[in-house]
This record gives structure tokens, sequence and C-alpha cells, in this order.
């Protein structure tokens, strides 16, 4: 499956991650180098093969549903880019 | 005493121990040596006045008895790890000003343990590379040279800062991570000595995560005596890792007897690629004939997949990543892009991912978006994972059959040139991966060891490959190894 720049500007969407049109025929092109090198794996037979979910059989853990951390507003907000009135600020979402 | 920070940890605890040097004076050794390194770009955030203040907590533990091996050694920290109060940003623009609220378990546990922090180190950005030459803050350059020649060749990725340090004596050890090879590249290209512990063995808490399935931290030391000595204080349950293993740690430095007679090596006959450089043939033979002359039984064997394993990689690891990277979205840390006017949340995203984010992120984020789209999921994403449950076959067929260790050569070849790389595409650098990402996908432990230099006099390592939790075992194989081989070459002072 060959990927042109369509499906590349598709996949940039997705990604959230703005690329300027004339860059596209570039990353589709680099999309097919790594696609390609993927596609020997159609060569496996993984038929009635599992896909792994963990590489050590174990159970995952479960604790208690109880609050175990909190009251940190101030530690939790420190690092925004843009914090106002005790919240994350982003631009307007709803019209 | 002059050049302390020469040390190996081995021998600096026990002189510390002793009362012959302090760690305050191990510290300003070491604090000299990064001073004069500028031109490695190995460390990139300083902590001078932090690892002073660390060194001389060090020293009153010292002098009150009983410190744990650790006290008073110090240490660089891949920028990877979470540093509470100091700059971590995974060497990316994305997280530029980050500053964490919190340690990463596996920096507590060291710094509990009375270890010092020197500064953090480079590496490629999010882990993403194998010459460090994706990082926001430049390459980190090795301290070997070809003779004769003063071309700038790389430390390995993603690791890079890690291992240029340690092999250049700025420190006297340094955490690394590794998903496809990160730790055991880099240590080959230096000629120093790392391990990836089995998945689990270390807390991924608090280190920046790129493929959580993958992810490991690990020591990169002088020696292999170091690197058991290290990773004990490193590993440990966590109960904010959900991954991390509620399992006792041994005293891995107490099982480094050397003795391996009786213990079989398995030899792969999948790892003998084509055009293998005769260099990296004869280096895997000597190996071999070491560990042979040392009482191993040395038994051929096959692991049908290993071919795979790469393209399996280059699903699972983008795939991760695409998902654990969608938090870099300008809202809760790091870079937000400058927005234009009438410029909504989706351009915020947008523009903020495609500033902060280098060429190669933005390229696995995309190709693991794409693998994991409507449509592509089986054919990519869960074929690749049915392809890791038989690579992980593999091996569990083999130390079955009785191996207790497989040999192999760390990398297809010794450190190339910075920018040697750079017109070549980016399947090409993947190929550097190419004898350490089975490890990843199987989750088992693997170390490097310097065994030999090649005609240009780079050093080049051997990895052995244990089987899971018995990274003890698998130590004193790379002990033996180490004895036999007898590596002590350091690069030349040219920086």
């Amino acid at each position: 499956m060959s990927i042109d720049t369509k499906i590349a500007a598709r996949v940039a969407k997705l990604a959230r991650i703005r690329v300027e049109d004339d860059a596209l025929p570039a990353l589709a092109a680099e999309f097919n180098t790594i696609l390609g090198f993927i596609e020997q794996l159609a060569e496996v037979d993984v038929e009635g093969v599992e896909p792994m979910t963990s590489v050590t059989p174990m159970r995952l853990p479960r604790r208690a549903d109880a609050v175990t951390d909190g009251g940190q507003q101030a530690a939790v907000l420190s690092n925004a880019p843009d914090a106002r009135e005790g919240f994350f600020a982003v631009p307007k979402v709803v019209e | 005493m002059s050049d302390l920070n020469k040390l190996t940890i081995a021998d600096a605890r026990d002189s510390l121990r002793k009362g012959d040097i302090t760690s305050a004076e191990l510290t300003e050794a070491c604090l000299t040596a990064i001073e004069g390194a500028g031109a490695l770009n190995a460390f990139v955030h300083d902590t001078a006045q932090m690892a002073r203040d660390m060194a001389a907590d060090a020293d009153r533990r010292l002098q009150a008895g009983d410190a744990p091996g650790m006290c008073g050694i110090p240490l660089g920290i891949k920028d990877l790890f979470c540093t509470k109060g100091v700059a971590s940003q995974a060497a990316s623009g994305i997280l530029e000003g980050f500053v964490p609220e919190y340690e990463s378990t596996v920096t507590s546990k060291l710094f509990e343990a009375g270890s010092v922090m020197l500064g953090k180190l480079n590496m490629d950005e999010f882990a993403m590379g194998s010459s460090n030459e994706t990082s926001v803050y430049g390459n980190a350059v090795n301290p070997w040279r070809r003779a004769g020649d003063d071309a700038a060749l790389t430390p390995g990725g993603s690791s890079g800062g890690s291992a240029a340090a340690v092999a250049a004596d700025l420190c006297l050890g340094a955490t690394g991570t590794d998903t496809g090879g990160s730790i055991r590249q880099p240590a080959a290209f230096t000629g120093i000595t790392g391990i990836k512990p089995t998945y689990g063995r270390c807390s991924r808490w608090g280190v920046v995560a790129f493929a959580s399935s993958l992810d490991q931290a690990g020591p990169m030391t002088k020696t292999v005596r170091d690197s058991a000595i290290m990773l004990g204080a490193m590993c440990g349950h966590d109960p904010k890792d959900s991954t991390s293993a509620d399992m006792p740690v041994p005293d891995f430095e107490a099982m480094l007897s050397g003795d391996i007679s009786g213990k079989v090596i398995g030899i792969p006959k999948e790892y003998r690629m084509d055009g293998m450089p005769a260099e990296i043939e004869k280096l895997w033979a000597d190996g071999t004939a070491m560990l042979k002359d040392a009482g191993a039984e040395i038994r051929d064997i096959s692991l049908p997949h290993t071919k795979y394993a790469l393209p399996a990689y280059y699903v699972i690891a983008p795939a991760e990543a695409s998902s654990n990277l969608a938090r870099y979205d300008g809202v809760r840390y790091g870079h937000r892009a400058k927005l234009a006017p009438g410029d909504g949340i989706t351009e915020m995203y947008e523009k903020t991912r495609a500033e902060g984010f280098g060429a190669e992120v933005q390229r696995r984020v995309m190709v693991g978006t794409y693998v994991l789209s409507a449509g592509f999921y089986d054919a990519y994403y869960n074929r690749a994972r049915k392809v890791r449950t038989l690579i992980k076959r593999d091996f569990e067929q083999v130390f079955e059959a009785g191996v207790d260790a497989i040999l192999t050569p760390a990398t297809p070849s010794a450190a190339f040139g910075l920018g040697e790389m750079a017109s070549a595409d980016p399947v090409q650098m993947y190929l550097n991966d190419v004898f350490t990402v089975t490890v990843n996908l199987a989750g088992l432990p693997g170390v490097t060891v310097p065994t030999g230099r090649n005609a240009q006099g780079l050093p080049l390592g051997l990895q052995l490959i244990g089987r899971p939790w018995e990274e003890g075992d698998l130590l004193n194989c790379a002990y033996a190894l180490e004895q036999a081989a007898g590596f002590v070459a350091k690069p030349d002072k040219w920086w």
C-alpha cells in the first residue's frame, strides 16, 4: 500500500502536527520507506498466535478504590504555559 | 589524590568507607572534569551546587558508618528522568522550561542511597535515535576518535550523553534507558558496560515515556562490577508503576564469582547477518572462545524470528509513542506556540507540536498514528504484536532447552561519524538496533561488555542476553567475559 500526499495530510491531522503542504511529498516518501520495511511482517505465519499484551505473564495489580493523593493545585499548575484562577487556560473551545 | 573522577564505583566506595577520600573531593574532581569537557556536550543541565550539597550529606552519612554502597558516588542522570526542581526535558523543545514537581522512582532510590547528581545528560529527543543527533541540545560527542583522524564520532544513542560522560571519566556512572538498544549500543560505541534489566525490574515512574511496553532504565558504568552495584540500587518494586515486579532484589555484586563452568552459552545463527564486517565476526568468535576457555559449554542455537524483530519494533514502538506523546499539547507543561488571531484549540495543538517536536519524533508519532488508524490496526499493529509473541517464544524455547545465556555482537559496526548517516533513509539508522531490539521485545535482560577494538582503534562490544529475572547470573557471565577480554583502553584526551 502506497501513501500519497492526501493520506500523509490525513495522518498529520490525526496526529495533530501541522505539516505545510510543500512538505507533504517528502513526508509521504518517508512513510513509504518505513512502511516498505514494516511490510516484511506479512511473510510471517501468525495463524493461531495471540497478540502480546504483557511481556511478563502477570495480572495487573489492583488497589482499593480510594483517594491516595490530591490537594496539589499549585504543583499541578506550576508548569502550565497559561494558568488562571486555578485552571489551565486554553483558547476558546465552545462558540 | 588526583584524578579521583577516574575511579570505578567499587574502588571509590571502598576508599570512601575507609575514609581515604571524601565524597566532596570526588564530586569536585568530577565537576572539574565536566567543566573541561564542554566539547563532548554530554552534560546539558548543570547542578553543581546541588551536587556539592548532596556530597556533604553523603560524607556525614559515611562518617556515621553503615552507608550503602552507592553513598557519595557522583553520577550523571539522563535527561529522560524527571528530577524534582531540575530541568527535565527529554532533549526536546516541547518540554523547554519544564521543571518537575516530583522525583522519578529510580533517581529517588539512588539519592536515598546517598548518590550525588552532577547534572543532566544529553540524549536523543524522547530517546528516539541511535546517534544522539536528534537532541535539541545538539550532538553529544564520543570521546573516542579513529586513529590519526579527528573527525567527531557519535557516542551512540539514545543514551549518548551518558555513554560519553562515563567513557570520558566525567562521572563514575550514569543512568540510561533502553527501549530498543539505547543503553547497550552507546555502551558498545564508547567502550563501557551497560545493562538493560528484565522488563519490570526498574520502575518506569517519573521516566518520560517513549514506548511503555519496552522502556527500561539501567546503569551505564566503567565495569561489570559497577553495573551490579548500581543496578541493585536502582531496582525494586514500586506500586506507582503497575508493571513493576514485586520480587526481591538479589545482591547482584555477590553473584560475581567469575565461575561459569558448566554454563551453556547459546550462539544464535540468525545473528550472523549478511555482509557482517569481518572485525565483528572475529570479535564474536573471540568472545565465544573466551567463554569456552572459562569452562562454558558453547551451543549453536536458532532464534528463527529474529529477522522480523526490527520491523515489529518499528510498528510497536511508534504506536506506543504516538499514544504517549499525545500528552504534549501545550496545555499542561512545556512549549505552547504563539497563536494567530482566530486560532482555536486545534491550531494550538498542531502548531505547538510542529514547533516543539523534532523531525524524527514527528516521523515516529505519525507512523504510530498511521498503524493504529482505522483499517490498518489489524494489518500492522495486531500483526506486530503476534510476531512479538513469536520472538519471545523463540527465546523461551532455547532457555527451556538448557541455555543459560546467549552471546551476540552488540552493534553491526563501531561508532560512526556524526553526520555520516545524514543522507541515509531512516531505516538505515534503525538497523543499528538489529542485535539489541529482540531483547526489548522479549522483555529480557541484556548486557554489553567491551571486548576489543577495531582496526582504527575504536571499541567494540559483545552482548549477553539472559533469562528473565536472572540479571545476577547474566552479570556473572559478563564478568567472566570482561576478565578474559581484559579491555582496559581509554580514549586519548583531546577535549
